[in-house]
């Protein structure tokens, strides 16, 4: 699997999901097209060849048209200098090209046009008025025909040349939406100058996504997971909440017991202070609990019924006891030996 | 892509080297070269440089066959597509299209 792992940077976030996405229909589409066009240059560079070979071989024949009117002209005037004295006297050139664009699949083809300068004369018009001034006008002719098609052939080659090259570049354009593409300005940095074809921009996308993916899922099931735990802990706070509701309403009903006990006299009954049993290692926040309750159970009695707990007081009990001790039913003495 | 129109906007001649049965209209400068035995190798090859890459205003190159032979390696070299340069026969060799550069690139191109 060459290629695999190699993804773009982006983060992982469903906007760059979104962009990956259009980004990789997006290379899909100019792929086909880069390819179509590569077909249509490709047909049309077929043709041109097929032209160019057909073309070389009527020009071969062509051009021995024209030596042989050339020889013909030689024999008719007598002489073989006939050839070097056209050469000399001619002095500039009546028969030119004109370049033509042509547009061909979005490529532009130069096309060559044989047009004459109209006022450079024949200069040579006085050679062969002497012999052979037939032959001197047959050669022209033939030559004429001869360098027409020679540049047409010249037209063809060039085009060929040219749509080679864009072909080359076309072609590697295509390849390189999926591969390792060539080193191009058009591939921008994709580039790595590796052979081409189709395994760069397209499994790249793709493997974005992929990945991108992979992230999301790993974040959602992070998400739920952290919720999930939450709602537990959540859970065991309320029911924590629960318990504590339970056990004041529970104090509140020992509370009301106490007060019945106190008028009934006699010990025993509940805790004054809850249910917290005799636990010996109380820490300073539980023991000042203690204290503060018993304060304020003491205080509210001693204001609801004050008479009755003074009575009570002074009455003491009948075996000894200290009468503060009556206050205290149920609670061990020795943690509040420090107050009276 | 492709080539823009100011490569070849302004070449409107044929240049021409070949022997002396060959032969096109010549302007000021001269765009022909006449070879014959003696003609070194070295100014076939000067001028073959200077009509193909000096001269802004040649669009074609004629060449005899047998001359672009001898200087078959700067023909073969030759991968541009202005001025064009075309093989063509002579009156004692004719045509033979398996040594003409362009046919040999067509050839390797669909030999692949």
């Amino acid at each position: 699997m060459s290629g695999a792992g190699d993804r773009e940077p982006v983060f992982p976030t469903r906007q760059s999901l979104g962009a990956m996405k259009s980004k990789l229909k997006g290379a899909q589409t100019g792929h086909d097209l880069l390819k179509r066009k590569s077909e249509a240059l490709t047909k049309r560079f077929r043709d041109i060849t097929r032209r160019i070979d057909d073309a070389k071989r009527k020009m071969g024949r062509v051009m021995q048209i024209a030596a042989f009117s050339l020889a013909e002209v030689t024999y008719a005037v007598g002489n073989n200098t006939i050839a070097y004295q056209i050469t000399e006297s001619v002095r500039q050139a009546k028969f030119r090209v004109r370049t033509r664009q042509e547009n061909v699949s979005g490529v532009f083809l130069p096309q060559f046009e044989s047009w004459q300068k109209e006022d450079v004369g024949s200069d040579f018009g006085m050679t062969g008025l002497g012999k052979g001034g037939q032959q001197v006008a047959k050669c022209r002719e033939t030559y004429t025909r001869a360098v027409e098609t020679l540049i047409e052939l010249a037209s063809l080659q060039t085009a060929f040349v040219v749509l080679d090259e864009v072909i080359k570049v076309v072609n590697r354009r295509v390849n390189a939406m999926y591969a390792r593409p060539a080193p191009l300005s058009s591939t921008r940095f994709y580039a790595n100058g590796n052979g081409c074809s189709e395994h760069v921009i397209i499994p790249r996308t793709e493997n974005t996504i992929k990945y991108i993916n992979s992230e999301l899922d790993e974040m959602d099931r992070e998400e739920f997971f952290r919720l999930k735990k939450v709602k537990g802990v959540k859970e065991r706070a309320a029911a924590t909440e629960e318990e504590e509701k339970k056990k004041n309403a529970r104090r509140t009903s020992d509370k009301e017991n106490e007060r019945q006990e106190v008028n009934g006299g006699g010990e025993g009954g509940g805790n004054v202070l809850g249910d917290e049993g005799d636990e010996d290692d109380l820490d300073a926040f539980e023991a000042e609990g203690f204290v503060s309750q018993f304060f304020l159970r003491a205080k509210d009695r001693w204001d609801q019924e004050p008479e009755r707990l003074l009575r009570r007081f002074k009455a003491g009990s009948g075996n000894g006891e200290a009468p503060w001790k009556r206050f205290m039913s149920g609670v061990g003495v020795k943690r509040f030996v420090g107050f009276a | 892509m492709a080539l823009p129109q100011s490569a070849y906007k302004d070449r409107e001649f044929l240049a021409v080297i070949g022997d002396e049965h060959v032969t096109d209209p010549p302007s000021s400068q001269k765009n022909y070269l006449v070879v014959d035995a003696k003609t070194e190798l070295a100014t076939i090859e000067g001028a073959f440089e200077s009509f193909t890459r000096g001269r802004r205003d040649i669009a074609i190159v004629l060449i005899n066959q047998h001359i672009a032979d001898k200087i078959r390696p700067k023909v073969d070299g030759y991968a541009e597509a202005f001025p064009a340069v075309l093989e063509i026969p002579s009156k004692d060799h004719p045509y033979d299209p398996e040594r003409d550069s362009v046919m040999k690139r067509v050839r390797k191109l669909f030999g692949e």
